[in-house]
């Protein structure tokens, strides 16, 4: 019997095989694709702050290094958002491909088993344990747990099955499409992202650079609110902007924006990343709450076998940690998310407007909210308190 | 019988985004393709508003 099965080798799954195969513990890590890490579903942003506090940065899975963000209004008002002095990189784009297998061999590393082209088909709750039914090649056989940790995606089966997350409604949730694209005349030092209704409903449509003219060029739409699909806004956004380049590859996805969950636990049970929703609501940023959700589980599931308790009450440690860590920043920007989808597009240039020429030197969501608090305190006089 | 989810493999992009979203866990992402279990499906039409890439539409069945 295993002490922990993983099921998903994405950023948060690995990270919890591999926290909890450190901890010593039996740590059986599936990943139903054949390759782990493709195809990514991702635009691989993520600040330096958040990957460092985790990992030795390797050049192998960094793709480019940015300095900063610049965000287009409706208008093309812009809004540049950066550290003070060049060189002084705060993001890094990363190849997710070679990232995503970097971590699942550092949970093999610490001991971890893996399994890929591996679905985990069914399970059940009986007697304190979990019993799994896996599949492999067509071969099916069953494995025993005392914990079952979900880093099954935003698509989870675990987390719906276990009652602990909802189906997301189309206003919970962004329809994305992505192009790799090659060949592009862009400024390499900054992502960029492109606001807008019209472009994007109840999203953004984002350049994040990964070196020698190479290019995420993807866009995100609520479906609640768009009339096309995420792949036809993505085409109308690159011909609008005039962007040439040559596509080398193409992803979709869905991201989740329903803001923080009550819990992520039931009796055996932990979910982490995409699977507990934990993708930020107004970013659509998923790596760095994923990799510190799969920590932290990893961490509450050694405890739990220590004590020999894996009850829903003891595995509630894993949500105090998680939400103390970005909990609250998910609620905060879930509320700024609902009033950023009913802004058309002339108030989002006079947004802009009112801050555009600023110097934001810190790359976050709450430095604009500030500075926008401060040029329009009524517009947004219900968030003053968050920020 | 009324309406049911069908799915255009050569457009799929196999994301998984319309499983993410089926209130009556009709679709599952296998490995690498889709797979649409008639029986569950309610004909919503929900899955079809959340294809990134257009692979999916309602048909009439009897």
């Amino acid at each position: 019997m295993y002490d922990v099965v993983v099921v998903g080798a994405g950023p948060a799954g690995s990270m919890a095989a591999k926290t909890a195969a450190e901890q010593g513990l039996n740590v059986l890590l599936v990943e139903k694709r054949q390759e782990i890490g493709t195809p990514v579903r991702c635009a691989e942003g993520i600040s330096r702050e958040s990957i460092e506090k985790f990992f030795e940065v390797d050049k192998k899975w960094i793709a480019a290094e940015v300095v900063g963000a610049r965000i287009y209004a409706p208008d093309k008002t812009e809004i540049v958002m950066s550290e003070d002095m060049a060189g002084n990189e705060v993001g890094y784009v990363l190849e997710r491909k070679i990232f995503d297998r970097h971590v699942a061999r550092l949970a093999a590393k610490a001991g971890a088993e893996v399994y890929v082209k591996t679905t985990m088909i069914d399970f059940e709750r009986k007697d304190g344990k979990v019993k799994l039914k896996l599949r492999k090649l067509g071969e099916e056989w069953e494995v025993e747990t005392k914990i079952l940790i979900g880093a099954d995606g935003v698509e989870s089966k675990i987390g719906r099955k276990a009652g602990i997350i909802k189906t997301l409604k189309l206003n919970e949730v962004e329809s994305c499409a992505q192009y790799l694209m090659t060949g592009l005349d862009i400024d390499e030092n900054y992502t960029h992202f492109y606001l807008g209704r019209e472009i994007a409903p109840g999203g953004y449509a984002w350049i994040f650079p990964k070196g020698n003219g190479s290019a995420n060029v993807g866009i995100g739409v609520l479906p609640k609110m768009a009339e096309k699909t995420a792949r036809e806004y993505l085409d109308a956004f690159i011909e609008k902007e005039g962007i040439e380049g040559k596509i080398v590859e193409f992803v979709a996805g869905a991201v989740p924006v329903y803001g923080e969950i009550e819990t992520a636990v039931a009796d055996n049970i932990m979910l982490a990343g995409d699977a507990a929703y934990h993708a930020d609501p107004i970013t659509g940023g998923g790596i760095a709450n994923a990799l510190s959700a799969g920590y932290y589980a990893g961490k509450v599931a050694a405890e739990a076998v220590k004590r020999n308790d894996f009850s829903a009450n003891f595995l509630r440690k894993y949500d105090d940690l998680w939400k103390n860590d970005f909990g609250r920043k998910l609620r905060r920007n879930k509320k700024l998310q609902l009033k950023f989808i009913e802004m058309d597009d002339a108030l989002l240039n006079k947004l802009a407007g009112a801050i555009a020429g600023k110097n934001l030197r810190e790359m976050s969501v709450a430095a604009i909210v500030k500075e926008l608090l401060k040029a329009h305190p009524k517009l947004l006089w219900d968030l003053k308190d968050l920020f | 019988m009324g309406r049911k989810a069908i799915v255009d493999r050569r457009k799929c992009a196999y994301c998984g985004a319309c499983v993410a979203v089926c209130p009556a866990d009709a679709n599952e992402l296998i490995e690498t393709f889709l797979e649409i279990y008639d029986e569950r499906c309610t004909g919503c039409g929900i899955c079809v508003k959340m294809c990134p890439m257009g692979a999916l539409a309602m048909v009439e069945v009897d």
